[in-house]
């Protein structure tokens, strides 16, 4: 992100999504949604400008973005672990994943570790229940867990990252 | 086309999470392979419901249902099954030995206890091909509807049949729409609530994933019964593939002249756009969600006016859930009197259970109301793991409660739910065995509450904060007289005072473990004991001097250096240093350290 010619595309395409849901009654969430695929989170410069070209006033675009738990306005990991903790996942022991997930990658809940490679939340039931308990790391879904699990499951993440480097 | 065998394999999220692709993948290779992929079809399905012995793959004609299948069983599958015509019968679900494969699964209570109405498709139909959803009646409700009935007469239908809302409250579903159909007003709006939060629910998501076109259907139905030309779905945005397999289904009713104008060569018209959720609880309750399809903070108004008057964009909206609406066609083809024919006097049809927690079988089942919750849990469920004690079962989510084992033998439906002190909601059922704490799961609830209240209106927003922090005391052993009375104090102004039902429902779990576990809060409260050994605050751990060889391996290994002694005589816990990490316990060889 450190050459201008990207952070210009990523404004373009902005401009593209807002286009495209002008017209709309009840814009704002899914321009808020697409905004936040494109910039893996909601910066204020973002909030601005998503309030310009929807003729809202920041203040409205402000109060939706913190008001549901999916939008956030701090960076997130390249790796998103989300711990459910939803009932099944919880009687099954998903706090102790939690834990042990916290201690390994030393952030606590809504945090992202220093090298921006893991961030770490607690989130609403996955409905993935019938594997409880259960984490997701992005789009992946990883069931059945023990604490003991973890460690081999990070592990892979950083052995990945280190080939590609 | 015409294909010898066809290959159902189960493409629901738990599954996909159990390898699901990956076995497709390797199907895929193996029949090209052996030169027969012009013979066998491969058709992804939705959930069969038993998540647990997941991923499952059925072969037909026989009806072979395969369980637990692994990438490298694929091979054997194909040379075996679909080469030399053997079943691989290690891979059986249910009876490995019976002479006719396609009845290995009559004795299987899970699957032979169910009556699927709502599920009647879900690992039935490829949910991505609208062509198997129509092989299956699919939209022929819709065109008797639109062509042999008036909108008053879909109406009384679905009224006679007795069916009522899947999402939580149980109201009337043909009342909902009479009461809209009433309202004179150019714009309606109709509504699908698929922003299913109730932890440990998931039927929405599986009717979703595994047959998306049920909704869509009915969701026309309704329009033309009340007068409505366009309707949203609210989909929680954590279902990705429910959200894929909807936008391919309506682009398809598109397609087929089923969604759009004049469907059927009539003048009725109606569209369908999705909307997606955002991650708020409160989003489930009626008003909320409205707000949100708005575009603003998802936070409920106060009732009258009720939506069938004022509702999405203040124009007459009827809001139903998923399964609610996947009942519809059904009904409408089969005959409100066949509905009513299941059920119980004042609960008729089915309901679907996400069962889960501390169970053998946990999964997707679909019951008729008036089951005991006994022959869910042990005929179906297949009992309690590592033969546990039966403690109790959660039904309702944060709104709910719990429902004792002496009351085990109670049929299901909505008023005797309620009666318990739990209610229906959205059919989640959690499971708990004899090592669950009832103190820490209603702090659990209550923490949820606290996280998703809304903030609008106070008994909500600090009632349940307060209770919480009661609550909390209480699991680490800081528990006061009177803490008790001040809950029940709490949770009645709650009930009265607070603005929506997620706020009126908050203290439900509290008062629903008072009601049939008050000796445990007490335990908690006067003795400092957690009697499930759950709450860590109030756990000791101690060496049995008996049992201890002097081994020295458990203060080697205690973090805290809080285990002392000498080589060969027994060691001792120092209580003011112990952590209750229990790596001790882990530890220790003789099983000489108890936890109390």
């Amino acid at each position: 992100m450190s050459c201008g010619c990207c952070v210009d595309n990523k404004a373009q395409e902005l401009n593209k999504i807002i286009a495209k849901y002008k017209d709309t009654r009840g814009a704002l969430i899914p321009v808020l949604h697409e905004a936040q695929d494109l910039y893996g989170y909601l910066p204020m410069s973002v909030q601005k400008k998503i309030a310009e070209g929807l003729n809202v006033s920041l203040a409205d675009v402000y109060g939706v973005v913190t008001f549901y738990t999916q939008f956030s306005i701090n960076p997130k990991g390249k790796y998103k672990i989300n711990v459910c903790l939803g009932t099944a996942c919880y009687v099954k022991g998903a706090g102790e994943i939690f834990e042990k997930l916290s201690e390994i990658l030393k952030i606590k809940n809504g945090e992202c570790t220093e090298d921006g490679l893991f961030s770490l939340d607690a989130c609403r039931c996955v409905g993935a229940c019938g594997l409880a308990p259960v984490i997701m790391i992005n789009d992946d879904v990883y069931g059945r867990l023990t604490a003991d699990d973890i460690p081999g499951i990070i592990q892979k993440y950083i052995d990945m990252e280190s080939e590609a480097n | 086309m015409v294909y010898r065998s066809h290959v159902l394999i189960c493409n629901g999220t738990g599954c996909t999470a159990s390898k699901a692709p990956e076995i497709m993948t390797r199907l895929e290779k193996e029949l090209a392979a052996k030169g027969i992929e012009k013979e066998v079809k491969i058709v992804k399905t939705g959930c069969f419901g038993l998540c647990e012995k997941g991923p499952i793959l059925v072969i037909y004609p026989e009806g072979a249902t395969y369980c637990h299948v692994r990438p490298d069983d694929v091979e054997e599958i194909v040379n075996e099954h679909l080469v030399k015509g053997r079943i691989v019968k290690r891979l059986l679900l249910g009876d490995k030995d019976a002479e006719d494969v396609a009845k290995s699964l009559e004795n299987v209570g899970f699957f032979n206890r169910q009556v699927r109405v709502a599920l009647r498709n879900c690992g039935v139909i490829n949910p991505e091909s609208i062509e198997e959803y129509i092989a299956r009646d699919g939209y022929a409700a819709l065109a008797k509807a639109l062509t042999e009935m008036t909108p008053s007469q879909v109406i009384d239908e679905i009224k006679k049949s007795g069916l009522r809302g899947r999402g939580g409250g149980g109201f009337p579903t043909g009342l909902k729409w009479q009461f809209a159909a009433q309202e004179v007003n150019d714009i309606k709006y109709v509504c699908c609530n698929a922003d299913e939060g109730d932890p440990g629910a998931f039927m929405d998501r599986s009717i979703l994933e595994g047959d998306p076109h049920s909704v869509i259907e009915a969701m026309a139905i309704a329009g033309y019964a009340i007068g409505s030309n366009q309707g949203y779905i609210y989909v929680r945005a954590e279902y990705p593939i429910a959200v894929q397999r909807l936008n391919i289904a309506i682009s398809q009713a598109k397609e087929y002249g089923l969604l759009g104008n004049n469907i059927f060569g009539t003048d009725f018209s109606f569209d369908l756009e999705i909307r997606l959720g955002a991650g708020a609880f409160v989003c489930g309750e009626e008003t909320a969600l409205m707000t949100s399809i708005e575009g603003k903070r998802g936070e409920p108004r106060t009732r009258p006016p009720f939506p069938a008057v004022k509702g999405l964009w203040e124009k007459p909206t009827i809001l139903n859930n998923v399964e609610t609406y996947a009942n519809i066609p059904v009904i409408l083809l089969k005959g409100a009197d066949w509905f009513r024919s299941i059920g119980t006097e004042k609960s008729k049809g089915t309901k679907v259970f996400a069962v889960g927690g501390k169970i053998n079988n946990t999964g997707l089942v679909e019951i008729p109301m008036g089951m005991t919750l006994r022959e869910v849990i042990y005929d179906i469920g297949g009992g309690i793991p590592k033969g546990k004690k039966f403690k109790a079962a959660q039904t309702g989510g944060p709104s709910g409660g719990c429902i004792p084992a002496s009351h085990i033998d109670v049929p299901i439906d909505y008023d005797n739910l309620i009666e318990l002190g739990s209610m229906m909601g959205s059919g989640g059922l959690i499971v708990m065995d004899e090592d669950t704490c009832m103190v820490d799961i209603a702090k659990f609830f209550l923490e949820f509450t606290v996280d998703e209240s809304c903030g609008k209106c106070p008994p909500c927003r600090i009632g349940t904060k307060r209770m919480h922090e009661i609550l909390d005391r209480i699991t680490s052993g800081k528990g006061e007289e009177g803490d008790i009375e001040k809950l029940e104090i709490l949770a009645e102004s709650i009930k009265q005072g607070a603005l929506c039902g997620l706020g009126q429902t908050a203290p439900n779990p509290v008062l629903s473990t008072l009601r049939y576990f008050r000796d445990e809060y007490e335990a908690h409260v006067k003795e400092k004991r957690c009697p499930a050994g759950v709450c860590k605050a109030m756990l000791k751990y101690t060496i049995i001097p008996d049992k201890c060889k002097g081994c020295s391996l458990c203060s080697r290994k205690c973090p805290v250096n809080a285990i002392s002694g000498e080589v060969k005589k027994p060691y001792v816990i120092d209580q003011s240093k112990c952590i209750k990490c229990g790596v001790c316990m882990d530890t220790c060889k003789f099983a000489a350290i108890e936890k109390k």
